[in-house]
């Protein structure tokens, strides 16, 4: 398939690992990908092992499945189960737990939830069933906030009044920023995220490149474009330099896309938000705007998500930070594994700890 | 945290277009992009495209790809 | 006779026995089938019997490719074969719901017909059940398959050893990608037929031809070959390691994985074996499977080796990863 299959070459990408190989100094240089699809991508191509010894690669926050606190998934279950909402959910919530339960386990008792592969189909779910109340569980980063605000702004001028939206959504710069400043993480250099780039423009990252020194890269979530990114980090670290330099240039542009930028400043305001196993990041969440208070089902059906940070041995937030490795987790692979989870990173396909559990065991 | 597709545009309309992806296609919203037409390729998230993918930039990194494969085959002659 | 299935069809009086005797007796007209007898007489079989038995519900019960007719007669030939058993004969069970239409019916059971005239297979006993409206999904089968093996052929997985090659007969995904866009709630279309099929032709010949070649074969079914590889690495206690530049999957259903973010390693097939092989006899066996119609696509997907047992792949990208057991059914996703 053209733009996928050249850059999955085989031969290219052993060349790419022997240049990283040569780059990389005496100790293993350790470099964070933020984001969760290329943290599957790197487990999926069995990345990690190729460059053992060369570099570290750290899994970042960037999974919204896993940093959605459990007050969300309870806020949902309570919409369906006290409000007799229809929940359409993308895919990847579904086995999240919450406090006690999740949407799966719901299901089982007659919770509804339809799947959509876009929040575009919930508002068409919403259209046909108009006695109900649909509610549309919008998780993710900035690559979906414009979708998610595409659709409440779609059944708004459509009039499709029974359709609303339980927002998590979340911004990655603020994350990161967290993470660069603290002293126990020590990264020398950020993978960032294709699609999230795509949206806010490669230049949103030269705070944290220019005010900590650390070198970042944009990079395509295919396997040669993940070596290529991680390999120009390597070059940056090499020369002494931290700026923030575009591997995804076929796509990612430096301003961004504006028309998105501009959805999502006319459908959502910036707020502090909490993330499941790090606590409230500043500035790091978007709440729906109060012109659009119509479409957001929290105020609308009058069931907030409260956000508590909980003492537990999960050590999933420190995983998130990049601190300790999903296997120095006391839980790892004993209380806390995929198909009974314990901690957000295991729940997700792309949390670092199932990607580790799942493709690392070897 | 995004998957997202490069897909082919085949027809489009009012805000919005159809896409193919190795035979696959999918009615998908064009609000988020200025003016696409036919031929063209975006990157698919979520049932919106999110931009359009340059093949310009692509054949440029693509060039690079050849590039550092073909100097490591010298390396190991 | 009704456009609908009622409650009375299934309760033993006169419309059990129009339904029998009008509609079904139609479509299995076979001398061993006889609504007179409460089971089918098969006389004198010579050879070890296989015997199997297998449900069948799927959403919608027809697809591109298939139907749930088809499935129900090839799930349970295809359960023998792999065990290199001939299907001689099958039970039809079906499990009705109130007010099902006539022609679903019928479509269903002409599609058992056909695919089991293919097999070469008597539909030798059967039993219809109604069940009331909303308490069944239209229409449920489940069949039942006497087999004959292969003479002097077993599964054997304790005989599988380092060296060997693991083969599969056609690409990864196809009848599950068919029927999801069948049901339409992705508005996605792409031109996959489902490959459901029945594999004794394919499959049989082999056994005698490549004698104590073939080690041990199974059809993956749900969960796809992922999952069967799984199960037979620790049955065997074998080490699979699978090539990922090998992995024959199709163009349109490798299209709708990477929309939704799904692995064809963990979509069900229909139509599709896996084999374990000697490595002398990899090629021809290949060689011969595609010269059937339901082996055109056959190719050797990886080896087994030394050490430990599981299921390990060679990644493009030239490293080594476990695949493992999926948990739960793939759903889409965003990321």
């Amino acid at each position: 398939m053209k733009y996928i299959d050249d850059f999955r070459d085989p031969a290219t990408a052993k060349a790419l690992i022997e240049r990283i190989r040569r780059d990389a100094g005496d100790a293993p240089v350790r470099l964070m990908e933020v984001c969760g699809t290329h943290t599957v991508a790197i487990a999926r191509g069995g990345i990690r092992p190729l460059l053992s010894g060369a570099v570290t690669m750290l899994s970042g926050p960037g999974c919204p499945v896993c940093v959605t606190p459990d007050g969300y998934i309870d806020a949902a279950i309570a919409l369906g189960r006290d409000r007799g909402a229809l929940l359409a959910s993308f895919g990847d919530m579904l086995r999240v737990p919450g406090k006690s339960s999740s949407l799966e386990k719901e299901k089982g008792t007659g919770l509804e939830v339809r799947v959509v592969y876009s929040p575009l189909d919930a508002v068409t779910l919403a259209a046909a069933t108009p006695d109900r109340e649909v509610v549309f569980l919008g998780v993710g980063f900035e690559t979906t906030a414009p979708a998610i605000g595409g659709a409440i702004k779609t059944a708004a001028v459509r009039g499709v009044r029974n359709f609303s939206v339980l927002s998590s959504v979340r911004t990655i710069p603020e994350a990161m920023g967290v993470l660069a400043s603290d002293p126990d993480v020590r990264i020398e250099g950020f993978l960032c995220p294709a699609h999230v780039s795509v949206v806010i423009g490669t230049d949103a990252y030269r705070p944290v490149a220019e005010t900590y020194g650390i070198p970042c890269v944009v990079a395509g979530f295919e396997p040669l474009d993940i070596l290529l990114g991680i390999s120009m980090l390597l070059r940056q670290k090499k020369e002494g330099v931290a700026r923030v330099e575009n591997e995804y240039s076929r796509v990612a542009t430096s301003s961004g896309n504006r028309k998105a930028q501009e959805l999502i400043r006319d459908v959502f305001v910036p707020c502090d938000t909490g993330w499941r196993g790090i606590g409230v990041i500043p500035g790091s969440g978007l709440r729906i705007a109060d012109r659009y208070a119509p479409f957001d089902a929290e105020k609308k059906l009058g069931i907030p998500v409260v956000f508590a940070q909980e003492k537990t041995a999960c050590r999933c937030g420190d995983v998130l930070k990049g601190k300790i490795l999903p296997v120095d987790c006391p839980l790892f692979g004993k209380a806390c594994v995929p198909e009974e989870p314990y901690g957000p990173c295991m729940v997700s396909s792309e949390g670092s700890c199932a990607a580790y559990y799942k493709y690392g065991a070897l | 945290m995004c998957l997202g597709v490069p897909a082919k545009i085949l027809e489009t309309g009012d805000g919005a277009a159809v896409v193919e992806l190795g035979g696959v296609r999918r009615e998908i919203s064009v609000m988020l992009v200025d003016d696409v037409s036919v031929g063209e390729w975006v990157i698919v998230h979520a049932g919106f495209a999110i931009e359009k993918l340059s093949e310009e930039e692509a054949e440029q990194t693509l060039a690079l790809f050849r590039e550092i494969a073909g100097a490591d085959e010298s390396r190991n002659r | 006779m009704h456009d609908k299935i009622l409650l009375s069809h299934g309760e033993g009086g006169k419309r059990t026995r129009d339904l029998i005797a009008k509609v079904i007796a139609r479509y299995f007209d076979n001398p061993v089938l006889s609504p007179f007898f409460d089971a089918g007489l098969l006389g004198r079989i010579e050879g070890e019997i296989a015997f199997t038995t297998d449900g069948y519900v799927v959403t919608p019960p027809f697809f591109p490719g298939g139907d749930i007719g088809r499935l129900a007669v090839c799930g349970t030939v295809n359960d023998l074969a792999v065990c290199g058993a001939k299907a001689v004969a099958m039970s039809c069970g079906l499990i009705l719901e109130e007010g099902l239409s006539m022609e679903i019916l019928e479509r269903a059971l002409a599609a058992m017909r056909d695919a089991a005239k293919e097999a070469g297979v008597t539909i030798a006993c059967g039993d219809t059940k109604v069940v009331e409206r909303g308490k069944g999904d239209g229409i449920f089968i489940t069949t039942a398959g006497v087999g004959v093996s292969v003479d002097g052929w077993r599964p054997a997985p304790s005989g599988i050893r380092p060296g060997d090659r693991i083969l599969l007969t056609g690409t990864m995904g196809d009848h599950q990608v068919a029927v999801l866009i069948a049901r339409r709630n992705l508005a996605i279309d792409a031109p996959v037929l489902s490959d459901v099929a029945p594999l004794s032709g394919l499959l049989l010949p082999l056994l005698p031809r490549f004698a104590g070649k073939v080690r041990f074969m199974r059809d993956p079914t749900r969960g796809g070959v992922g999952v069967t590889l799984n199960e037979m690495a620790s049955a065997a206690n074998a080490r699979f390691v699978l090539d990922e530049g090998l992995l024959p999957v199709r163009e349109s259903v490798r299209g709708v994985c990477e929309i939704l973010g799904f692995d064809p390693l963990y979509l069900a097939n229909e139509g599709k074996a896996v084999l374990i092989v000697a490595a002398d006899a990899a090629d021809p066996i290949v060689a011969a499977l595609r010269e059937h119609p339901y082996g055109r696509e056959a190719a050797i997907i990886g080896e087994v080796q030394e050490g430990g047992s599981g299921v390990r792949m060679r990644t493009l990208a030239g490293g080594v990863r476990a695949v493992d057991y999926p948990v739960g059914d793939q759903l889409p996703r965003i990321c």
